[in-house]
């Protein structure tokens, strides 16, 4: 075989050469085009039928404020509820028990099979099924009085929210490695202690974006115990303009605080990922 | 007389129609090292993985320091034990994977505290300073800290390791440690496994590096479709090999 040969001629030296930039007319176009549409929208709202001025008296309200608050407790506390349960189902669906299984299968089946506000109302009007409530000959109640419409929504919300969390929560220790479950039992682990210390940890990684998602929709959902009359901000707001008629102007009011809420969550998730991150090697670090 | 520390008998096992496991009886003895050695399939793996309970046999009997593992006899059949019963059996076997499976959210030093802290119980700055010896004995004094990401194959291995001697078990179990290595990381982790073998330290090594068997092992034991064809000396079984079946293994992996 014959020795390699210097570099071949015929291929001119590129060092020197820049990249040049593209002008993209068409994203400067599709830019321009947006920006008018969105401008249009904003000129015709502003000169509609909205008295702005009501909007920023309303958006600091003592009520409004009471209802935001009302519905950031109802949106944590049932999404608290609904991460245990979704927690506790999600376990009893992966464990060898035959009837675990089928009551954390079932369970998901109920609550995920009937619309919300269907549950909502049914927690609430639960002293027409039951018009007393207790433990025999320790401690009895009339329903009517258990079931404020704060523990009804809490009721309705969270035990609603844990048979879908129960399904990102199995999703995410699925994703963990069965060498994890076996390593964790070598060093003698039993089975809730392994999921405890390892697989949880590793799948809270993996569940927060969606379980992130769930609760912005939780934050919304809140909405709907409007309806058994629990005071959060869409229902103060209704209350409002039962009275003085600004609907639209309330309603804007009532969404400039949904969007407000929203807009500080996402960050927060962003913490929260960071958190459960330790230890891995990252898309875009 | 010694006794031997695992005695295995007409153990069987099946996964569905798969006989993984035929009939095998054999004993290990206090400070021995045994090498398994045979093809994928043979039934190796599935034996260390029933020794350490993380698969139930289906027939016969294993005894580990005298003890019958996962079962217990009354009235004349025999009844699993409780999850609780069987962890405090495993505690006297440690296990090293072939794929590691360190927890990846913990630190190298985290990975071997957990069971010592958590399973045992025992106090924190004695546990601390035991792993803290371990990882200076396979050689990782500096990599306390890091996370298993950050550690190469070889060394995520030897935490490995230490994690299962921080448990302080009578058996170390290793199911093909160096298979899932670049060739130029086995040697570390085999100089570890030389250096715990003529500690004392009665191991049970599934493994494809022929040469590790030749120079660490005691016995060698083969085996092929679930059951042992031939076990001896390793310079016989892996030398002078008797059965057909062992020549033609060795014949094709050498």
């Amino acid at each position: 075989m014959k020795p390699a040969p210097a570099l071949a001629e015929g291929f001119p030296d590129l060092s020197g050469m820049r990249i040049a930039r593209e002008p993209h007319w068409f994203r400067w176009l599709s830019a321009a085009l947006i920006v008018l549409v969105l401008a249009a929208i904003v000129r015709a709202f502003a000169g509609g039928q909205i008295e702005w001025s009501y909007v920023g008296r309303f958006l600091t309200a003592k009520v409004i404020i009471e209802g935001i608050v009302n519905t950031m407790v109802m949106a944590v506390l049932a999404m608290a509820l609904g991460i245990f349960l979704g927690i506790v189902v999600a376990v009893m669906r992966l464990s060898p028990n035959p009837v675990l299984k089928t009551v954390a299968a079932g369970y998901t089946w109920l609550f995920r099979g009937t619309p919300l506000i269907l549950q909502l109302l049914l927690w609430f009007n639960l002293a027409l099924v039951f018009p007393t409530i207790g433990i025999p000959g320790l401690w009895s109640a009339r329903a009517v009085d258990v079931m404020t419409p704060f523990l009804a929504a809490l009721l309705g919300l969270g035990i609603n929210q844990g048979a879908y969390t129960s399904e990102v929560m199995r999703a995410g220790m699925l994703s963990v490695d069965i060498g994890q479950y076996e390593a964790a039992q070598a060093i003698g682990m039993g089975r809730l202690r392994a999921l405890r210390r390892i697989v949880l940890p590793q799948a809270m990684r993996v569940v927060i974006p969606p379980l992130g998602n769930e609760f912005i929709g939780m934050v919304k959902a809140t909405s709907l115990a409007s309806v058994i009359q629990y005071p959060e901000l869409l229902h103060n707001a209704e209350n409002i303009y039962y009275a003085n008629s600004r609907v639209i102007e309330l309603l804007i009011v009532a969404g400039l605080w949904y969007l407000l809420v929203v807009s500080v969550l996402t960050p927060l998730q962003m913490l929260l990922e960071r958190r459960f991150a330790r230890g891995t090697l990252q898309f875009g670090r | 007389m010694t006794k031997p520390l695992v005695a295995i008998r007409s153990v069987t096992k099946n996964f569905g129609e798969f006989q993984a496991l035929r009939n095998v009886s054999l004993d290990v003895w206090p400070g021995e090292v045994m090498c398994l050695i045979g093809a994928s399939g043979s039934g190796k793996t599935t034996l260390l993985r029933c020794i350490n309970q993380l698969a139930a046999i289906d027939a016969g009997g294993i005894w580990l320091d005298g003890e019958l593992l996962g079962v217990r006899e009354h009235g004349g059949r025999l009844h699993r034990l409780n999850e609780r019963a069987i962890g405090r059996q495993r505690l006297k076997t440690g296990m090293v994977f072939q794929r590691f499976n360190l927890f990846p959210h913990k630190t190298a030093l985290e990975n071997v505290t957990e069971g010592p802290l958590q399973v045992q119980g025992r106090r924190s700055d004695e546990v601390r300073a035991e792993a803290l010896e371990l990882l200076r004995r396979v050689g990782l004094s500096a990599k306390a800290g890091s996370y298993p990401a950050q550690l190469s194959g070889g060394q995520q291995q030897r935490v490995a390791i230490a994690r299962a001697l921080a448990m302080k078990p009578m058996l170390m179990l290793f199911d093909e440690p160096t298979s899932a290595l670049d060739p130029e990381l086995v040697g570390e982790v085999l100089a570890v496994m030389k250096e715990l073998a003529k500690s004392g330290m009665t191991m049970m090594v599934v493994t494809h590096e022929l040469g590790f068997a030749r120079e660490v092992a005691d016995r060698v034991v083969y085996m092929d479709q679930g059951a042992i064809v031939e076990q001896g000396r390793a310079s016989d079984v892996l030398g002078a090999p008797r059965e057909e079946r062992t020549k033609a293994f060795l014949s094709a992996v050498i």
